[in-house]
């Protein structure tokens, strides 16, 4: 396993308009970025665990090649400003992702 | 020769500042163009909704008497996009009271265009009645109520309208709320060059040299347009410009990096390429412009829900960090008991630092620290009311017993006093939603003035 801290230069949260926010993962160098994206460990099943929603609510995930990173869009908690709102930018709500391993190579095939 | 075009974005947003130096240096490029845009839903529903500037006065004022100078005296063409930070009217109107200001006090004389980019709410009504409104992404459908109830409407405005104010001999373009890309691909569209490589350099300009390493939004970037790629270079020496940095940019804020809507097409990046020129340059190539049918623009709007008053307090007491979620229970319960002929007029919030005060129900360790931020919250329907309820949950909370309770004094520690904040007006965004039109040029209306000092 990998720490996904110890794969990425970037990590970042943003709202992408007033109604989703994205996450970004850069990752460090190509051969980083082309063994994450080949094994496709990082999915909407996983953003929607890592923030307590439904799939449905995350709206898209790509993978960037000219910038070696993986894109998470999801449905905001609340539109940016409503009643209860935390934060307006959203550039605070990555830190789930910092907690996150990726499986790494044959030692890890077994392990469930 | 092969056609080129220089383009200087001196600040991510009109306000936010540049060194000198740099606009020194990004002026010695001879530009053909300076564009800046000064907008964002960004900052939240409060600056659209109640007409204000996010941005202080001085501080836009600073940046125009650079910028305005340097354009009348080079007579090198300024465009200006989503003027006062959201760009309906009151925004619009504060801004263009700056730019003759700062032309008054500067001696400079030119010919404006103003071009306003609000939407007539009984316009947009009878648009969704005639089934020309969608919601746009995870948006709910838009009801009467939300046009009628909105302050300001405001529609993203494309390159047209600007190209039109070019045409008709302006000097300096300040228009409302624009697509970003816009002010800066307006005039090389004017000119010819590819659609997609003009929207994908104002894509990156328009925040300047957040796109360089180290990235700065308050920093000049140069765009260097020509017929099948465009150049990025920091005009600082003190950044560069790397594959990397223009890459990662692309991503910024987007829901989809390799598909970018707009005003009447899309951009797609699925053929870009990134290129390392230099060490202080990269250029870029392959991005595409794909018209879409019917033309649509995005429709923004905020309306007033009521009034905030907040109190900031500490509590250091584990005991009553502990029982912290009774505790907030029970004051909830003491408000609505004290208040229950208001029933339904007032909301009370608690956000609680320290335990999950950044991602609410999302936050994954929800552990008090050994202190807590309590900030409480009170959105009312009228100030007096919401006043009423946060001095009131303020003083229970304060009060509170809770099993256990060994500190029977006081259970906040309060930084000030006052300790009550009066936010004043509480916005939401009300319209966020796509128009499509057939005459997108209509709801742009131009007007020119001769600026003569």
């Amino acid at each position: 396993m990998r720490a996904l801290v110890e794969l990425a230069s970037v990590i970042r949260s943003k709202n992408a308009g007033p109604f989703e926010l994205t996450v970004d993962i850069i990752f460090k160098d190509r051969k980083i970025y082309e063994q994450v994206k080949g094994a496709q460990s990082l999915d909407a099943a996983l953003i929607a665990r890592l923030y307590r929603i439904p799939e449905e609510d995350v709206l898209a995930v790509t993978y960037f090649d000219p910038a070696c990173a993986f894109k998470a869009t999801m449905k905001r908690r609340l539109p940016s400003g409503n009643l209860g709102e935390k934060d307006i930018y959203g550039a605070q709500q990555h830190a789930p992702l910092l907690e996150v391993t990726l499986p790494w190579g044959d030692a890890d095939a077994a392990a469930p | 020769m092969k056609k080129s075009m220089t383009l200087l974005s001196p600040t991510a947003i009109l306000g936010y500042g540049f060194p000198e130096s740099s606009f020194e240096r990004g002026l010695s490029f001879d530009p053909d163009l300076i564009a800046v845009d000064a907008g964002s839903t960004d900052p939240g529903p409060y600056y659209l909704g109640s007409g204000k500037s996010f941005v202080p006065r001085g501080a836009v004022k600073r940046d125009l008497a650079y910028l305005l100078r340097a354009a009348v005296e080079r007579r090198i063409p300024l465009l200006i996009g989503s003027a006062g930070g959201a760009g309906a009217k009151p925004h619009l109107a504060w801004c263009h009271e700056i730019v003759g200001e700062v032309a008054r006090e500067e001696g400079l004389s030119f010919r404006l265009a103003v071009i306003p980019a609000d939407i007539p709410k009984s316009f947009l009504l009878e648009e969704m009645a005639a089934g020309r409104v969608a919601a746009l992404g995870p948006v709910p459908p838009l009801t009467a109520e939300a046009v009628v109830d909105s302050t300001y409407l405001a529609a993203q405005m494309g390159p047209e309208p600007l190209i039109a104010a070019l045409e008709g001999g302006a000097d300096v373009v300040l228009a409302g709320r624009c697509y970003d890309p816009a002010v800066f691909a307006a005039l090389p569209l004017k000119r010819g060059f590819p659609a997609g490589l003009a929207l994908h350099l104002g894509k990156i300009l328009e925040c300047a040299a957040i796109a360089a390493l180290p990235g700065s939004g308050s920093d000049c970037m140069i765009g260097i347009l020509e017929e099948d790629r465009f150049i990025i270079e920091p005009a600082s020496l003190d950044r560069r410009a790397t594959v990397d940095s223009v890459a990662a940019h692309t991503l910024y804020e987007k829901g989809d990096p390799y598909r970018l809507p707009g005003p009447g097409g899309l951009l797609d990046l699925r053929k870009s390429s990134f290129e390392q020129l230099t060490e202080r340059r990269v250029a870029v190539s392959g991005s595409k412009f794909v018209p879409t049918a019917p033309y649509t623009v995005k429709v923004e709007g905020a309306k007033l829900i009521g009034y905030r008053v907040i109190t900031i307090a500490g509590a250091r007491d584990p005991r009553f960090i502990e029982a912290l979620d009774g505790i907030i229970e029970g004051v909830r319960e003491r408000t609505a008991d004290n208040f229950s002929s208001e029933a339904g007029r007032y909301e009370l919030t608690f956000h609680l630092y320290g335990r999950d005060g950044v991602m609410g129900p999302q936050e994954p360790h929800p552990r008090p620290a050994h202190e807590v931020g309590i900030v409480i919250e009170a959105v009312a329907e009228d100030a007096a009311l919401a006043e009423a309820v946060l001095g009131f949950a303020r003083s229970t909370m304060l009060h509170f017993g809770f099993p256990g309770r060994l500190a029977t004094a006081g259970n906040l520690a309060f930084p000030y006093s006052p300790s009550d904040f009066k936010v004043g007006g509480a916005y939401v965004f009300s319209v966020y939603h796509l128009l499509t039109v057939e005459h997108p040029e209509r709801l742009f209306p131009i007007t020119f003035e001769e600026v003569r000092s």
